[in-house]
């Protein structure tokens, strides 16, 4: 399937760990936390007080001042995301078929720091007061919106919505516009507007970590996980059909990622009806999809959801699938925090440089998992050969995702052959 | 992914919310009637606002089988999305407890989610707009699932048809309704699942959402004789009217349809959505995105232009847009755009941003189930800019076997579906 299977070509990242893709992979193999005391409002009267913020992100160095008005934080770093993953990636996209590129973002909650101001104008103030720019800064398409406008690609649009698995359901939506015979898509997600409307909203699920010391917060999969703690940021990556690629040379250089080769999403029946969740008929499902056996994977990113519960429910897949201690799982969002839908978005990239690198990042923050969940949890850097990894990502509600990705040497076995 | 094998996705049960209209039944009634459902808003106090006018929804959610715990639950867009759900399922004659889960999955679009409840709360935990670290002891227990709207899709997923599969909600603003539609349709043709509830949904009927549509001036300024405020194509149309509603289908792979003697609706042919990365809320004059997004819609439903009978346009009743879908059809379809009817049915029952291009869906599967297409309502002085066949007022009895669809919406998205009689056509395999 290796022809039909998009290859990734360029990446944007903008994260906690870094602006951009050397600075994150450079503090993510240091183990380099970006976790710590919220900055952008005064979080003291909140019972969760910390966060994973982007630093350093001056948007007046990026975006015209026309730009600045009219979006979200969020907006101004998923357009600073989507200019560094075209750079990347080589590509002008006034040079290619006019619709050729198309966009496909996911979101959690929109521009809701931009629609919490609005929100006060009104209330405060006066519908007078409500800016012109509301009606679209603040709704879920805007990245996708924004980034076609701002770069001219008339493919074909999308933006979904599953919560964090909107990272991972964006890139296979694009996946599947790319196999009907799309070009290119800029695929992704940038996500998170810290602001204290967002974050009563976050508080409200009760998953929230409440601990105060940022190398305690976020511990998924430990004995004393109690929640996790949120950030912004996430990735937009190129993803390209293999002979379009070819074509305009991007594959000469070798400085191509890899491919995405498997991608499933499932859901699960509700919690009180006794049945099982289904993250791991979507992980079995990718696998398949990419025509891989458990045994092919050289390394798992675990949602790492943080809570109790649902990291068993995650440590208990990956047992089934792949035997107890049975496969590396990292998660290096203990770095970073839970980026809504730019969290699993970024793993992919992050899984992409781990692949060129023959290095696996680590987890940090958690010194043993709990021995019941029989992992093979990363905890500091682990060299060795790496040709493929599996990335899972759930959303608040029952959504399960999982892709895979391989690298430009692709899986071990052939994939017609399973 | 499985072999494709000519799949194809059919429509096999509809379900409707919609103003003046909760039920297939009455909907198609209303849309043939002629008759209009805009209103002066009584959702809340409109008199400190430009546009005062909505087609809201007489919906009862107790009445419609809702439980205490639902309503209390459920923003607004997800008691429609569930309710109208339910009607489709029926319609379908789908067993749910016959079907393997994992091969059923729910796509629903919205374009703004559940913000009634969003603001409702808003000014709660504010103190109505008084202080910007909002009060988190005063946040209800679900206020993340309206922060995320994916939270309609899941309820959805969780209601009758308990659906395992590939879940999502879709937002593309105006055009969402078309592309879960679309993509749900996708889904079905590539092999994921064999059955896939998908719809849209909306309820923005809102101060904030009113306000933010007042702010640009793009809704209609008719306040003194709301139910003709929308005008579509009409020469003195100044914008729409927000509705607001639900439309939500049982889509089948076509063998699966038939392995169980369903009942076809209709079978989506094609589907293509672009870009015209021109402007967040403008739209070019000539219409070429949308065109573009025609021919490929075509192409993939290997349908002619001359073939198609019926247009059901976006036409919201906006200056620009009328305009630019004129623009549109001329080029897409070129002499036969002066042929084929044209009709808007936003001029009925409003513009329900997200939900509308589903609803839109069902006015064509029911256009082609009963040889009729719906008026374009409230269109009496014909615009020298708008020179095509806007079927004007009355309802018209004509064949019917293949449909275009049509979106446009904020953030450039234009979006456009060929629906065609069952057995006709068939769209391209992936």
């Amino acid at each position: 399937m290796s022809g039909a299977d998009p290859v990734v070509t360029g990446m944007g990242v903008l994260a906690p760990t870094g602006l951009g893709r050397d600075e994150h992979w450079t503090n993510t193999l240091d183990g380099a936390s970006a976790i710590g005391p919220v900055t952008r409002f005064d979080a003291d009267r909140y019972p969760s007080r910390l966060a994973g913020e982007v630093p350093r992100f001056v948007p007046e160095e990026h975006l015209s001042s026309r730009l600045l008005p009219q979006t979200d934080h969020m907006t101004r770093m998923a357009l600073v995301a989507s200019d560094w993953a075209l750079a990347d990636a080589g590509v002008d996209p006034a040079a290619l078929p006019e619709y050729g590129v198309g966009v496909v973002t996911a979101a959690s909650a929109g521009g809701f720091e931009f629609g919490h101001r609005e929100l006060e104008n009104l209330w405060g103030r006066g519908p007078e007061y409500v800016s012109a720019y509301q009606s679209f800064a603040w709704f879920y398409a805007v990245n996708t919106g924004q980034i076609s406008i701002r770069h001219g690609l008339r493919g074909p649009a999308g933006v979904l919505v599953t919560e964090q698995a909107g990272g991972l359901d964006a890139l296979g939506q694009a996946r599947r516009d790319l196999r009907r015979g799309q070009r290119m898509v800029l695929a992704g997600a940038v996500d998170g507007s810290p602001c204290p409307w967002g974050w009563v909203a976050q508080l409200s699920t009760a998953r929230m970590s409440r601990r105060t010391d940022p190398t305690r917060a976020y511990r998924p999969f430990d004995p004393e996980a109690d929640g996790y703690v949120p950030g912004e940021g996430g990735a937009l990556l190129v993803l390209e059909r293999e002979d379009a690629a070819r074509a305009r040379g991007a594959l000469d250089d070798g400085r191509w990622y890899g491919r995405i080769t498997g991608y499933a999403s499932t859901f699960d029946p509700p919690p009180d009806s006794g049945r099982r969740a289904n993250l791991l008929r979507a992980a079995r499902a990718a696998l398949d999809d990419a025509g891989l056996r458990p045994g092919d994977i050289s390394v798992v990113f675990a949602d790492a959801a943080g809570t109790r519960a649902e990291d068993a429910v995650e440590a208990e897949a990956l047992r089934s699938l792949f035997g107890p201690y049975g496969v590396p799982v990292t998660a290096p969002k203990t770095m970073t925090g839970r980026l809504s839908s730019g969290g699993p978005a970024l793993d992919v990239a992050t899984a992409l440089l781990a692949l060129r690198d023959g290095v696996i990042p680590p987890t940090v923050n958690v010194a043993r998992p709990l021995p019941d969940h029989t992992l093979d949890l990363v905890t500091s850097p682990r060299r060795g050969p790496l040709s493929t990894a599996l990335i899972l990502a759930r959303g608040h509600g029952g959504f399960n995702s999982a892709l895979v990705v391989a690298g430009p040497g692709g899986p071990p076995s052939d994939p017609t052959q399973p | 992914m499985r072999a494709p094998e000519n799949r194809r996705a059919v429509i096999t049960g509809i379900g409707i919310v919609a103003p003046g209209a909760i039920g297939v039944k009455p909907f198609w009634e209303l849309l043939t009637s002629g008759r209009t459902a805009t209103r002066t808003i009584t959702a809340f106090d409109p008199s400190p606002f430009r546009s005062r006018m909505a087609a809201e929804c007489d919906f009862d959610p107790a009445a419609e089988g809702l439980t205490p715990r639902q309503i209390r639950r459920m923003d607004r867009a997800a008691q429609f999305a569930v309710v109208a759900a339910r009607e489709g399922i029926q319609d379908s004659g789908i067993d749910p407890d016959a079907l393997d889960r994992s091969r059923v999955g729910v796509v629903i679009g919205s374009a703004v989610g559940c913000t009634t409840s969003l603001e409702n709360e808003y000014v709660v935990v504010s103190d109505s707009g008084s202080r910007w670290l909002v009060d988190h002891t005063y946040a209800v227990p679900h206020l993340f699932d309206y922060f995320v709207p994916s939270s309609i899709a899941a309820e959805v997923a969780h209601d009758r048809i308990a659906a395992e599969g590939p879940v999502s909600l879709v937002s593309t603003g105006c055009t969402s309704g078309l592309d879960a539609v679309g993509r749900a349709a996708d889904l079905i043709v590539d092999g994921t699942a064999d059955v896939m509830v998908a719809g849209a949904t909306e309820a923005p009927i809102s101060p904030i959402t009113v306000a933010c549509f007042d702010a640009i001036k793009a809704t209609s300024p008719y306040n003194d004789r709301p139910a003709e405020a929308s005008r579509p194509f009409d020469r003195t149309r100044r914008g729409f009217v927000l509705g607001e509603g639900a439309a939500v289908f049982v889509l089948e792979e076509r063998e699966h349809a038939r392995r169980r003697g369903a009942e076809v609706y209709a079978e989506i042919a094609g589907f293509a959505a672009r870009c015209n990365a021109f402007h967040m809320t403008g739209l070019s004059p000539d219409g070429r995105e949308m065109a573009e997004a025609i021919r490929a819609a075509l192409a993939e439903a290997r349908t002619d232009p001359s073939e198609i009978d019926y247009v059901n346009a976006h036409g919201s009743g906006t200056r620009q847009n009328d305009r630019h879908e004129t623009a549109a059809f001329k080029l897409s379809l070129g002499e036969h755009a002066r042929r084929t009817p044209v009709s808007s049915i936003k001029s009925m029952i409003g513009h329900s941003l997200g939900a509308i291009g589903s609803l839109e869906i069902a006015a064509c599967a029911l256009a082609i189930r009963h040889g009729v297409v719906p008026p374009t309502a409230n269109l009496r002085e014909p615009d020298p800019e708008c020179d095509l066949d806007y079927v004007p007022l009355e309802a018209r009895s004509v064949a019917v076997s293949d449909v275009l669809t049509v979106g446009s919406g904020f953030g450039g998205f234009q979006s456009a579906m060929v629906l065609t009689e069952p057995g006709s056509r068939g769209r391209a395999a992936a």
